[in-house]
C-alpha cells in the first residue's frame, strides 16, 4: 500500500523488539466482544488511477459554475481566484503543518494570521479580528454568544433579511443553550422596526448587509439607537467583496462583524470549507471565540508572532471558555490574505466596482424581461427579482436550458410565502454575454 | 556553531521576510482586473468614503512574500510530526488533486438537485464507508470540525432527552479528567453542568468513581476512546452498558479512532455518538489549523435527530433534505450554512478508497505498532506513567527529569534544535509534565529510529546536566523562544503605521 512505508520484516523486527508476540497482542485491551478478525464489508485498497477513475465519473455528473452562464449567489460567490493563491496554499509548509503551538517552528503561519487579521480589521472598519472562525453562519452564531456574555443578558433580535441558515444556525444554538430571539417576518423590501422588538433582557440586534435579499443599507442610525438601549449591533457581512465598495459596518458604528470571507482566495466548493471572519471593538477582545494571533519578541529580542489571551480558550478554560472552537478555517485563511495581498486596497475596490456594475446591467437586463419586477432598489452584487411564476420551477426549466439562474428564496425559506421572489447575483466572473444569455432564456422560459 | 551576523539579518537559506504592510504599496495590484463599465451607481446611500487602506503586492512580490513565510514553518512533508492527539499523517496529494476537479470545487451549494447529483452521490459513498467503519447507523456529515462535531453529537443527546421529556432533569455530562478541553466547553455551551471522572491507577476511567457518579441526572459520558493517555478503555462495554441501565448516552471523542479503524467498530462499544476528524484519521491536510470536518456518527436511538441538511433517495435520484418540512425524521436543527465541508469530504473518501477495508485496518495496526515500538524504546531512559501496550501514541511524564534542571517545555524546545517539531506537551493533564507522542502510522522504521536515537541523545544530555542545550533551545530555529506574557498583556492584534502608533500614544 503505497503511503505505508513498513514493509513485513519491518513489522516483525520491531514487535520482536516491542517483545509482543504478533499483532493481535497489542490489541488486548480490546474486549472480546468487539473484536473483529475480518476486515469490513468495503472495497479492497486500490491505485491512483482506479481511484482517480470512480471520482471522476462522479465529478462528471455535476453542471460546473464555469461552463455556463452563472448568478447563484445567496451566501456563496463565484469569483476568479489568482493560480498564484492555489499554489500558495498547496505550499507543502502551509499545507501539513498543524495549528502554531510551537512559534519558533511555526512563524509562516502566525505572521499570515497576524496579516489575514490586520486585512479583516481594515476591511470591517473593526480595531481587531481574530485569526477565523468555521464560515459566516457559525461566526454570526458566536457574535451571538458574545453579546450575550458581555450584555448578560440572553436574548437576540435578528432581523428578517438574514439568511436564512444563518438564522437557523442561531436558533439551534439559542435554543440548545437556552437564549430567546426575536424576528421578523421575511419580505424583501421595506422598512424593519428591529428596536420595537427590543426588550430588558436583549443582548443584540444582527442585521446582514448586503442582507439575504440584496439590499444595502447604512445602519448608522441604528447602531446608535441599538446602543442607546444598551444593546449591541452585530452586522453580518456574507459577501466580503461588497467591502470594496460599501461604507464599512465599523464607520457605521458596529460592535461586532461577522462575515463570510468564501469570496476572497475560496472557490465555490458545493458550501464548503470556507473562512469565517470575525472582528469587535476593542474592548470585547476578552469576550471573544476563537484564535487571536499577536506580535511580541523573542529571547534575542526580534519581532516574531504568537497565538495569545488563549486564557479564553477551549484547551485552558475548558467549561469556561468563550466558545469550544479549536480547529478553525487556517488554509482559507491563507487563501484569503494572499488573494487580498494580491488585490491591495486599489484592486479590492475595482473588484467590487466590477461586481456592481455586472449587477446594474444584470438588472436592467431582467427587469426588461416581460413579467420580471426587481425588487431591490440599492444593492451591490446580488438582488431580488418577482417572476411571475413559482421561482424554484422557473430555475429548474433554467437549468435545463444550460443557465443556471439564481437561488429561489423558497429553497431556503420555504414557508415564507415568497415562491415567487428570486435572488440573484453578478460578479466579475460573469460576461455581458452572460447575462445577455440569461435574460433570452428566461425570456424563454416565461413565454 | 557560528554566530555569525550578517548585514541582512538572513542566515544564507533562511530569510527574513517584512510585513505586507511594510513592503507593499497601495498603488501595486497583482491581479489584472477589467476595465469598470459605466453604469449609473445603484449603492443609494451605503457607498464607501475613502481609500481601502491597504497595500498590494504584484505577482512576483506576492508569491516571495509567502513562499519565504512558508519556509519558517515545520510540515509533516518535512518531517516527523509528533503530535499526540493529533494524528499528523501523510496528507496524499492524489486528495487535493481530486478536490479540485471542477465537478466537485467549482458548483454552487443552492443550485438545483438535478445539476449537482454527483456530488450527492458523493456525500453518499462517503457516509456508506463512516458508516461501515464505525457500526454505526446514521451520520451528519455537516459537522465542520472535531469540536463542532461534539456540539452536534451532544445535541443530538439533548434533542433525544427532550424527546423523552427529562430535560429539566438530566443536567450533568460526566467528563473524565484527561478529556480534551473541546469536551467540557461543549457541554457547558448546551447548559450542561460538567463533572469529572477521576483515572485510576491504570490511566483509565475510575470504573467504580463512574458508576457512584451515575444516578437518573446524569444527560451523558463524554469518553474519548482509545483516551489521551494512549489507552485502551479495557471496560468500555461496561460503562456503556451502566449508563444506558441509568437512561444515560455514551457520546465517544473520535479523536483517536486511528488507533482502531478498520479492527474495532464504535458501535460495537455501546457508542451512540462520535465524531470522526476527517483531518485526523482520513488523512485531509491539518493547513496550519483548518478546515477540517468532523461528521458524526449516531446510534438508532439518536439517529432521528440527526441534523439538516442529509441526503436520502428519492425518486429521480438521491436528494438533499434541507429543511423541516419535508423531513421525514425529526432533525434537531441545522449546524451551519449549507452543506458542510464538501472540499474535506472528497479528500477523505479519496483516501478511503485508496486504502480500501483492508489498507485501513493496516493503517490501525501500523499506527499502534510505531507508537509501541516509541514506547518499548524509550521506557528504560524516559518514565512512562502506565504500563503498556498503549494504542497509537506512547505517554511519557516527566518523573525522569527529576533533578537534572529542566522540564517538558525545555526538553521540547530542544527537539526543535534537533530538527523535530516536538510532541504534545503538558496534556492530558492527569500526568505530570505529559510529553505525549504519537508518530502515525506513514513513519518508516528508520524514522522512528533515528527519532527515538535523538530521543535518548537528549534524555542522556539531560540527565549528564547539559542544562544550556535545553534552557537556550532553540537557537537554530527561526526564532528563539518568544514573549508569551509580553504578547498576552498589552495584545498587539494588527499592524498599525508608525503614524498612527505614534498618534495613539
Amino acid at each position: 500500500m503505497r503511503y505505508l512505508p513498513l514493509t513485513n520484516a519491518d513489522r516483525q523486527a520491531m514487535l520482536a523488539n516491542i517483545g509482543a508476540a504478533d499483532i493481535d497482542a497489542l490489541f488486548v485491551d480490546v474486549p472480546d466482544a468487539a473484536r473483529r478478525d475480518g476486515t469490513v464489508d468495503l472495497p479492497r485498497h486500490q491505485g491512483e488511477m482506479q481511484v482517480e477513475r470512480q471520482l471522476s465519473a462522479m465529478a462528471g455528473k455535476n453542471m460546473t459554475a464555469s461552463t455556463v452562464p452563472f448568478f447563484c449567489g445567496a451566501g456563496a460567490y463565484k469569483h476568479h481566484v489568482p493560480a498564484t493563491v492555489d499554489h500558495i496554499i498547496q505550499r507543502s509548509e502551509f499545507l501539513t503543518s498543524y495549528t502554531p503551538y510551537q512559534p519558533e517552528i511555526t512563524q509562516g503561519t502566525l505572521q499570515y494570521l497576524f496579516e489575514f487579521q490586520t486585512q479583516v480589521s481594515e476591511l470591517t472598519g473593526m480595531p481587531v479580528a481574530n485569526a477565523s472562525m468555521y464560515d459566516g453562519s457559525t461566526a454570526t452564531a458566536e457574535a451571538v454568544l458574545m453579546a450575550h456574555r458581555v450584555t448578560r443578558k440572553s436574548r437576540a433580535v435578528l432581523s428578517g433579511r438574514l439568511h436564512p441558515h444563518y438564522t437557523a444556525v442561531i436558533e439551534n444554538l439559542s435554543e440548545m443553550g437556552g437564549f430567546a430571539l426575536a424576528q421578523p417576518d421575511m419580505a424583501p423590501q421595506g422598512a424593519e422596526d428591529l428596536l420595537a422588538l427590543i426588550d430588558d433582557d436583549t443582548s443584540c440586534v444582527v442585521v446582514q448587509n448586503p442582507d439575504f435579499f440584496g439590499n444595502v443599507t447604512d445602519f448608522t442610525t441604528l447602531a446608535a439607537a441599538v446602543q442607546a438601549k444598551g444593546c449591541l449591533l452585530i452586522v453580518a457581512v456574507p459577501e466580503v467583496v461588497s467591502l470594496g465598495l460599501l461604507k464599512r459596518p465599523g464607520d457605521m458604528g458596529a460592535d461586532i462583524v461577522t462575515g463570510e470571507g468564501q469570496s476572497i482566495g475560496g472557490g465555490l466548493n458545493f458550501g464548503g470549507p470556507y473562512v469565517g471572519l470575525f472582528a469587535a471593538r476593542d474592548k470585547y477582545i476578552r469576550q471573544m471565540p476563537g484564535r487571536l494571533c499577536g506580535e511580541t519578541v523573542d529571547a534575542d529580542g526580534q519581532r516574531g508572532f504568537v497565538l495569545t489571551l488563549s486564557t479564553r480558550e477551549q484547551h485552558i478554560r475548558r467549561d469556561k471558555a468563550t466558545s469550544n472552537i479549536c480547529t478553525n478555517s487556517g488554509l482559507c485563511s491563507l487563501a484569503f490574505t494572499a488573494h487580498m495581498t494580491l488585490l491591495g486596497g486599489k484592486g479590492m475596490r475595482q473588484l467590487a466596482e466590477l461586481n456592481h456594475a455586472r449587477a446594474v446591467q444584470l438588472a436592467d437586463a431582467l427587469g426588461a424581461v416581460k413579467g420580471v419586477e426587481v425588487l431591490t432598489p440599492a444593492f451591490f452584487n446580488e438582488f431580488s427579482v418577482k417572476l411571475p411564476a413559482n421561482a424554484a420551477q422557473i430555475v429548474d426549466a433554467l437549468a435545463d436550458k444550460g443557465v443556471l439562474g439564481g437561488v429561489p428564496v423558497s429553497r431556503l425559506a420555504p414557508h415564507a410565502g415568497l415562491d415567487d421572489v428570486l435572488v440573484v447575483a453578478a460578479t466579475e466572473a460573469n460576461t455581458e454575454n452572460d447575462v445577455a444569455a440569461f435574460a433570452a432564456a428566461l425570456t424563454e422560459v416565461l413565454s | 556553531m557560528s554566530e555569525k551576523q550578517t548585514f541582512t539579518g538572513n542566515r544564507g537559506l533562511q530569510l527574513e521576510e517584512a510585513l505586507i504592510f511594510e513592503i507593499g504599496s497601495f498603488e501595486n495590484c497583482g491581479v489584472d482586473l477589467e476595465d469598470v463599465p459605466q453604469v449609473e451607481s445603484r449603492l443609494g446611500d451605503c457607498a464607501a468614503q475613502g481609500d481601502i487602506d491597504l497595500p498590494g503586492l504584484s505577482e512576483p512580490e506576492a508569491m516571495r512574500h509567502f513562499v519565504r513565510l512558508s519556509q519558517k514553518n515545520h510540515a509533516i512533508d518535512a518531517g516527523l510530526y509528533p503530535l499526540g492527539s493529533c494524528t499528523m499523517k501523510h496528507n496524499p496529494r492524489l486528495n487535493e488533486k481530486m478536490a479540485r476537479l471542477p465537478g466537485f470545487a467549482d458548483i454552487h451549494p443552492l443550485q438545483p438537485q438535478s445539476t449537482v447529483q454527483g456530488a450527492l452521490e458523493l456525500m453518499d459513498s462517503l457516509a456508506h464507508w463512516l458508516k461501515t467503519l464505525t457500526g454505526m447507523p446514521e451520520v451528519a456529515l455537516s459537522p465542520k470540525a472535531g469540536a463542532h462535531g461534539e456540539l452536534c453529537g451532544m445535541m443530538a443527546i439533548r434533542a433525544a432527552i427532550e424527546a423523552k421529556g427529562e430535560l429539566a432533569t438530566r443536567t450533568r455530562v460526566l467528563v473524565p479528567e484527561s478529556a480534551h478541553g473541546t469536551n467540557p466547553a461543549t457541554a457547558a455551551l448546551l447548559g450542561f453542568k460538567v463533572d469529572g471522572i477521576p483515572a485510576d491507577a491504570s490511566g483509565r476511567v475510575d470504573l467504580a468513581a463512574f458508576k457512584e457518579k451515575l444516578g437518573d441526572d446524569v444527560a451523558a459520558i463524554m469518553l474519548t476512546n482509545p483516551n489521551t493517555c494512549g489507552l485502551f478503555e479495557r471496560d468500555i462495554i461496561e460503562i456503556a452498558d451502566a449508563l444506558h441501565e441509568a437512561g444515560g448516552y455514551f457520546y465517544c471523542d473520535g479523536a483517536n479512532f486511528n488507533a482502531i479503524v478498520g479492527r474495532v467498530r464504535p458501535g460495537d462499544l455501546g457508542v451512540d455518538a462520535m465524531h470522526i476528524n476527517l483531518h485526523k484519521t482520513f488523512s485531509t491536510p491539518h493547513g496550519g489549523g483548518g478546515p477540517g470536518s468532523g461528521p458524526t456518527v449516531l446510534s438508532e436511538r439518536l439517529a432521528p435527530f440527526a441534523p439538516l441538511p442529509y441526503v436520502e433517495k428519492g425518486e429521480d435520484g438521491l436528494r438533499l433534505v434541507e429543511n423541516n418540512g419535508d423531513a421525514a425524521h425529526n432533525p434537531f436543527g441545522r449546524m451551519v450554512a449549507f452543506h458542510g465541508q464538501m472540499g474535506m469530504y472528497v479528500r477523505a473518501l479519496s483516501y478511503m478508497m485508496s486504502h480500501g477495508a483492508d489498507g485501513l485496518r493496516q493503517v490501525a495496526e501500523d499506527a499502534v505498532l510505531n507508537a509501541n515500538y516509541i514506547l518499548a524504546s524509550l521506557k528504560d531512559v524516559m518514565s512512562a506513567p502506565f504500563e503498556g501496550p498503549c494504542m497509537h501514541e506512547a505517554l511519557f511524564d516527566d518523573g525522569w527529569m527529576k533533578d537534572t534542571g529542566i522540564d517538558t517545555l525545555d526538553f521540547a524546545k530542544a527537539m526543535i534544535d534537533e530538527g523535530y517539531h516536538p510532541m504534545t506537551m503538558y496534556f492530558p493533564l492527569v500526568v505530570h509534565g505529559a510529553m505525549l507522542i504519537e508518530p502515525t502510522e506513514t513513519e518508516s522504521k528508520a524514522a522512528l529510529d533515528l527519532f527515538i536515537a535523538t530521543m535518548r541523545d537528549l534524555v542522556r544530555g539531560a540527565k549528564e546536566g547539559e542544562v544550556e542545550r535545553f534552557k537556550n533551545a532553540p537557537e537554530l530555529a527561526p526564532r528563539r523562544r518568544l514573549d508569551e506574557t509580553l504578547a498576552a498583556r498589552s495584545p498587539v492584534l494588527r499592524w498599525q503605521s508608525p503614524e498612527a502608533k505614534q498618534a495613539a500614544e
